[in-house]
């Protein structure tokens, strides 16, 4: 069947199952809006690119498949970039379809034209630059087999304006069904199964290991492995740690889980590990954030270690065993070769090691002071009272700072992939459009966007799409007139010498400003009026709600492993000293 | 993609120094992408050779780093991940036959009294004379890169006027 580029790239998404496409026209990518007219793929009109990009990593987070964001050539292209290297960094499958200038003017400092290939190599798994109209439908299915494969991550491909203009003759081209015997990628063979002598070796280390944790990071719900995980650590009885890019993958009210570890880690989660004698990290990466200085992060333990991704393994700690796999498949092969070498009767007495970690539990739980009469809020309470308001599977997003470690401490995960936030790049503003991305994929489900005044500076104007495009999310902004985490650093490593993190309560009103946009929004500034708020925000489902909390600004988070520092030096609550 | 770059400086037998084999597909921008890896880094690539293989759809690309074996395991790794990447070897210089190509364009006083001198020499070396007149002579040499370090040292008493080696190219040894 002829056609054209255009009509080619449309149908080649469609193809792949795409139900959703977030982006925004201009003058590269015009050809290819005037098939979306025709298409059943429905369209979501942003307002700044990059909300786009955090749109389509919530809405790949919350449904598990490739989110695809299609903007124009140029400010368009550069403007993705930052949600481009959060979707790398945490390992979202995205495509991201860019129009790029013609190609006999890409090099001339056409109008509109960047290198978008050059500037995004490095922070996509993979992009194209498509010459030729009759490559589409192949290259389109290889950017969304690359994406979603191996270990997932962006891919964008770049397009030639010429090449999708029905009016130009090169964007001629006969249709042909995308799939998988069409592709070349000679380099590309993504891991799957682990290697069974390896698996063994890890299975003997841990029937030998008196104190074993099990660190389990953001690959396990990558590779949608939560039930495996859940069967492995009940039948060797092993307590959980799960990972700011984990929470959620194994329940929180399960008893061996010992929730967050890291900087902003609980005490129990961070110390087990210091402690430990084997960890067993499985899809996670021994991020910084997680090791603490890292001469000093778990010295007894060994580690057995399995990833999707050769380059993790032996990239930060030395292993004793690494098997390289999917984990959802190596998890399955370890609970064989548990349960060959005797199952959950060859694991030694660990009675010791859980009564230590029941010890640390009880002594160091996570504490905060209630405010007094008059005082602003705690974030902490009305997190509390927000997850006991919300039902068991509501998908929570989150910016990043001092909001982001209170919900993910506060909250409790029951179900996999209920929590999105921005772990490796840490993109403040990532919360708004994310929590859009996510009602998108789960419309039957509560999404509530967690935030700090300072993200939500940063990516407030996707509110204006939310309201345009009737996406019910609620937020909820925590206003402590301060870029809250690095007052605290300030507060404690630079002798409170605040510099360039005052914000305001006031200005903006975000109030007036919400309901600008189109949302309900409420102003909430004591504990008793959170419950009715919220109760008020849960009722409407039609528009998108800010709840404002004037939250009080002087409030830390613990515990905390001081950056550089070891996590044995991790700094309790003061009420804990 | 046919690209070749020189050494920076000649090649000092350094134990640091590794030699990469990686097969990639012939496609534009692949060696920008292999080469983006290591510049992340800041690691210095001493060598590089680039052209197609016997099979068009593929390029080998040779280069040489000067990186400590575990920061070298780090970067082959990530090598491997790049989509366009095929396959990839590190090749010791024990067990693979190296070859580079040097031309060198040097000063011959005209009255001739250090010609001879000079052709004695690339006699010696197995050189070509490429081309000459009265005051230069331009010579090739394609031998393993030290003796082209050896080579280039040699004529800088006769005066060297340019020098331009491609890098060296590497494969496996046959064994017995």
């Amino acid at each position: 069947m002829d056609m054209n580029g255009g009509q080619a790239l449309v149908k080649a998404l469609e193809c792949e199952g795409t139900e959703v496409v977030f982006g925004l026209p201009g003058g590269a990518i015009l050809p290819v809006y005037d098939p979306i007219i025709e298409s059943p793929v429905r369209h979501i009109l942003v307002r700044h690119e990059q909300g786009a990009g955090h749109m389509a990593e919530g809405y790949a987070h919350a449904t598990g498949r490739p989110g695809v964001v299609m903007i124009t050539s140029g400010p368009g292209a550069t403007n993705v970039v930052t949600a481009l290297c959060d979707a790398y960094m945490d390992s979202v499958p995205l495509v991201c379809i860019t129009g790029q200038v013609p190609y006999a003017a890409i090099g001339t400092d056409a109008f509109q034209e960047c290198d978008t290939t050059g500037i995004t190599m490095a922070v996509t798994k993979h992009n194209f630059l498509v010459t030729e109209a009759q490559d589409i439908p192949r290259i389109i299915h290889e950017a969304f087999h690359i994406a979603t494969t191996g270990r997932p991550g962006p891919v964008l491909v770049d397009i030639p304006k010429d090449i999708v203009d029905p009016r130009n003759p090169r964007s001629a081209m006969t249709w042909y069904e995308p799939t998988d015997d069409i592709m070349e990628l000679p380099g590309y063979r993504p891991a799957t199964a682990g290697d069974p002598e390896l698996v063994r070796a890890a299975a003997e280390l841990i029937c030998a290991a008196e104190r074993p944790v099990i660190y389990a990071g953001g690959g396990i719900l990558k590779a949608r492995a939560a039930a495996e995980l859940q069967t492995l650590a009940e039948l060797i009885d092993v307590p959980v740690v799960t990972t700011l890019m984990a929470r959620g993958c194994f329940p929180d009210s399960h008893e061996l889980c010992l929730g967050m570890p890291g900087m902003h880690g609980n005490y129990t989660a961070v110390t087990a590990m210091q402690g430990s004698d084997l960890l067993i990290a499985l899809g996670a990466r021994f991020d910084d954030r997680v090791t603490g200085r890292l001469d000093g992060f778990a010295p007894d333990a060994k580690v057995v270690h399995v990833d999707i991704d050769a380059a993790e393994l032996g990239k930060v700690r030395t292993p004793d065993v690494a098997v390289r796999g999917d984990c959802k498949l190596v998890i399955a092969e370890l609970v064989e070769a548990l349960r060959a070498c005797g199952g959950a009767a060859a694991q030694p007495d660990r009675a010791a090691w859980r009564s230590q970690i029941s010890g640390w539990q009880e002594r160091y739980p996570l504490v905060y002071e209630q405010s007094e009469p008059g005082e602003l809020l705690k974030p902490q309470y009305v997190l509390e009272v927000l997850r006991d308001s919300t039902p068991d599977d509501t998908i929570v997003t989150s910016g990043v700072g001092q909001h982001q470690m209170w919900a993910s401490q506060y909250w409790r995960f029951d179900h996999p992939y209920t929590w999105i936030n921005s772990g490796g790049l840490g993109t403040m503003g990532f919360s708004v459009p994310a929590a859009i991305g996510a009602k998108v994929g789960m419309p039957d489900r509560m999404v509530w966007a967690v935030d700090g005044d300072g993200c939500f500076q940063m990516t407030a104007q996707e509110l204006v799409t939310a309201s345009m495009e009737r996406i019910p999310i609620k937020v909820a902004l925590f206003n402590n007139a301060y870029l809250g985490m690095v007052r605290q650093w300030q507060e404690m490593f630079y002798e409170e010498r605040y510099s360039e993190v005052y914000l305001s309560y006031e200005i903006p009103d975000y109030v007036k400003w919400a309901e600008a946009m189109g949302c309900v929004a409420l102003r909430v500034e004591s504990p008793e009026e959170v419950a009715p708020a919220i109760a008020k925000a849960n009722e409407i489902d039609d528009r998108p709600v800010v709840l404002e909390f004037r939250s009080s600004a002087g409030e830390n988070v613990y515990p905390m492993v001081p950056a550089g520092q070891s996590n044995s030096d991790i700094v309790v609550d003061p009420s804990q000293r | 993609m046919t690209a070749a770059a020189t050494a920076t400086g000649p090649s000092a037998p350094d134990r640091r120094f590794h030699t990469i084999v990686t097969t990639v597909e012939n496609k534009p921008g692949v060696l920008a992408r292999v080469a983006s890896l290591f510049a992340r880094r800041g690691f210095n690539i001493e060598s590089l050779a680039v052209a197609p293989t016997a099979d068009e759809r593929f390029s080998r690309i040779t280069f040489t780093v000067d990186v400590a074996s575990s920061s070298l395991e780090q970067v082959v790794k990530q090598l491997d991940k790049l989509i366009n990447v095929v396959e990839i070897s590190e090749l010791s210089p024990a067990e693979s036959v190296e070859r580079e190509l040097m031309l060198v364009t040097v000063a011959v006083d005209a009255a001739g009294g250090r010609r001879h001198g000079l052709l004695e020499l690339i006699d010696d070396f197995r050189a070509y004379v490429l081309d000459e007149n009265q005051s230069q002579m331009m010579l090739s040499l394609a031998a393993r890169p030290a003796r082209l370090d050896e080579f280039e040292e040699r004529l800088r008493a006769f005066g060297i006027v340019q020098l331009q080696r491609t890098g060296r190219v590497a494969l496996p040894s046959l064994g017995s």
